[in-house]
């Protein structure tokens, strides 16, 4: 099924007219709108008139997460407050956070792109969705929500957190689609085995899952634990939230990319040369037809690839791989963005600890796992030699992480010198997640 | 007649505590006595030495945490209630201990309760008011 006929099976020809006609309008806009891009395409030497083809997009300067942060919060709005009928955030403590405003029209968008996906994934008005997502800054909850509403499904708006209610609701309501992290998808399958449900006898048929890196190995896993179908979903709150590019049952293999709002580029992350199309690269988005927030090549800092051969699905749309790697250091715990910068600014907020520290992720079972070790200070040992001391200490940490960051950690102190030092470019991070 | 005591911040790991130990041996620094805190992911080694200083200096150089912390070494009669008429006296007179561990001496005859106070003058104070034994730092550290 296709929600929007008409616009997801264009011909590319009437595609990349349209998307012509989009990026010249939302480059002059963004150019007379904003300083930030006004002085950057000052400073690159590009005019909006010098943009002529789809292939002028490249003379344009890209679009940094650390731009959106300088900007913070609205500075990179391109319509007045007045304008403006939500905001959402992307995790993080104050001069991390990357804040995103809506106009009525953006949501109405968001909220067709969304449906697109979730009539991709075969979800018609006779569905129940089971949504999981956490509603509120996050984009996760509220962006699934409006979507469904579109095309008509009933949504349950559930939220994150609170694992036995979701499955009494699972069982009582009868959701025929669940929409949440995929690690929370094995995390509920597992908690309802224990728990003595028969998950693969529930109603559920459909799973829309995003928000973190997952693999081939956890789509068989949660397909066999649930008895659904998986599919994939991708997005990010600087874009739009989710929805930007969604898997249709029928292909199954990749994410459609809504090109008739959003030019796709895959670049070198080290050198920003454009690459062919089909190379494997740093995804960078330009959104054609948002109002209140546009972005101009974005870097995401996700690396992936385009799929180009045509889907048996009917799309005209380009797809793109699942994310396999980050071209930062961002990492992505239980759907929450955290870059280990973030865990740094907390300890040093905290007087007697030095940020001497190493970041261990790991994925137990089917949760991601952080444990932060920390060395102990001469200053904090030196002023008690007394256990509490310390595991007072350990728990304003974990705390401190909670609070600020959103994120369960586990805390452990070490040694002085017990971790590595690094010299240049610090890699503070462990990953063992076998993704 | 307060006892300087070396405490040592050490990992949960194997051969954490043998490190501390072999740091010691080879600076020829003899332990009086030593108790072990543990918790899930670390302990904490409190030693009484013969030599603080040097304990002090050369385990710092081999980068481990080291902190020199005041105790109170109280002897007492080697037998039955020893170490109760002790904690009554602090009980009845409101003193609060962190922790303690304790020794029997060479010649058998009495033990050493070492204790970690809040206020160690305070405690001092009244265990020697009630007729206790406190023993001064060298005796301690040359037995």
């Amino acid at each position: 099924m296709i929600f929007n006929e008409e616009y997801e099976t264009l011909p590319r020809e009437a595609l990349e007219a349209l998307q012509l006609k989009r990026l010249k309008q939302v480059v002059q806009r963004v150019y007379h709108t904003v300083g930030f891009y006004r002085r950057a395409f000052d400073e690159a030497g590009v005019q909006p008139d010098d943009i002529r083809t789809l292939d002028d997009l490249r003379r344009l300067p890209f679009t940094a997460k650390q731009d959106l942060q300088a900007n913070y919060p609205f500075g990179l709005f391109a319509v007045p407050m007045s304008s403006i009928v939500r905001l959402h955030a992307s995790s993080g403590t104050t001069g991390r956070a990357t804040v995103v405003g809506y106009t009525q029209r953006d949501i109405d968008t968001w909220s067709e792109l969304m449906a697109r996906c979730l009539v991709a994934a075969g979800l018609t008005k006779n569905d129940i969705l089971h949504n999981a997502y956490a509603y509120g800054l996050f984009t996760g909850g509220l962006g699934i929500h409006y979507g469904a509403e579109r095309m008509g499904a009933s949504v349950i708006p559930m939220s994150g957190g609170n694992t036995k209610r979701q499955l009494m609701i699972l069982q009582d309501f009868g959701p025929t689609a669940l929409c949440c992290t995929p690690s929370y998808a094995l995390n509920l399958a597992e908690e309802g085995k224990v728990l003595g449900i028969d998950m693969r006898a529930l109603r559920l048929r459909v799973g829309i899952f995003g928000a973190e890196p997952w693999s081939e190995k956890m789509r068989a896993e949660i397909e066999n634990a649930l008895g659904i179908t998986a599919l994939n979903i991708y997005g990010l709150s600087e874009i739009m939230g989710p929805g930007v590019s969604m898997e249709c049952q029928e292909g199954r293999n990749g994410m459609h990319i809504f090109e008739d709002h959003f030019l796709v580029e895959t670049i070198n992350p080290d050198t920003g040369e454009v690459l062919l199309p089909g190379e494997k690269g740093e995804m960078v988005f330009t959104t054609i037809m948002k109002e209140a927030f546009p972005l101009i090549r974005f870097r995401t800092r996700d690396i992936s690839r385009l799929l180009l051969e045509p889907c048996r699905c009917g799309r005209t749309l380009l797809r793109m791989d699942r994310i396999t790697g980050r071209s930062d250091d961002m990492l992505i715990i239980r759907g929450v963005n955290v870059f280990p910068s973030q865990i740094e600014a907390v300890l040093t907020g905290i007087e007697g600890l030095e940020p001497h520290y190493q970041l261990i992720v790991e994925r137990t079972g089917n949760l991601d796992t952080l444990e932060i070790q920390v060395e102990v200070s001469e200053r904090l040992f030196s002023n008690a030699d007394e256990v509490k001391v310390l595991q007072n200490m350990e728990r304003r940490i974990v705390n401190d992480i909670k609070e600020f960051l959103g994120i369960s950690a586990r805390v452990k102190l070490v040694e002085p010198k017990s971790l590595r030092r690094f010299e240049g470019k610090a890699s503070r991070v462990q990953d063992r997640r076998q993704l | 007649m307060k006892v300087e005591q070396i405490s040592i911040f050490l990992e949960n790991k194997p051969g954490s505590l043998e490190e501390a130990t072999r740091i010691l041996k080879d600076a020829g620094i003899n332990i009086r006595t030593l108790s072990l805190a543990d918790t899930s992911d670390f302990g904490i080694l409190r030693l009484i030495v013969n030599d603080v200083e040097t304990a002090s200096r050369v385990l710092k150089e081999q980068n481990l945490r080291v902190s020199r912390t005041t105790v109170v070494a109280v002897e007492v009669p080697d037998r039955p209630g020893g170490i109760h008429g002790i904690l009554e006296v602090l009980s009845k007179n409101g003193i609060n201990i962190e922790y303690l561990y304790a020794f029997v001496e060479k010649s058998g005859q009495n033990a050493v309760i070492i204790f970690r106070f809040d206020d160690p003058d305070a405690a001092i104070e009244v265990l020697l008011k009630n007729g206790m034994t406190v023993l001064p730092g060298a005796k301690i550290y040359s037995l």
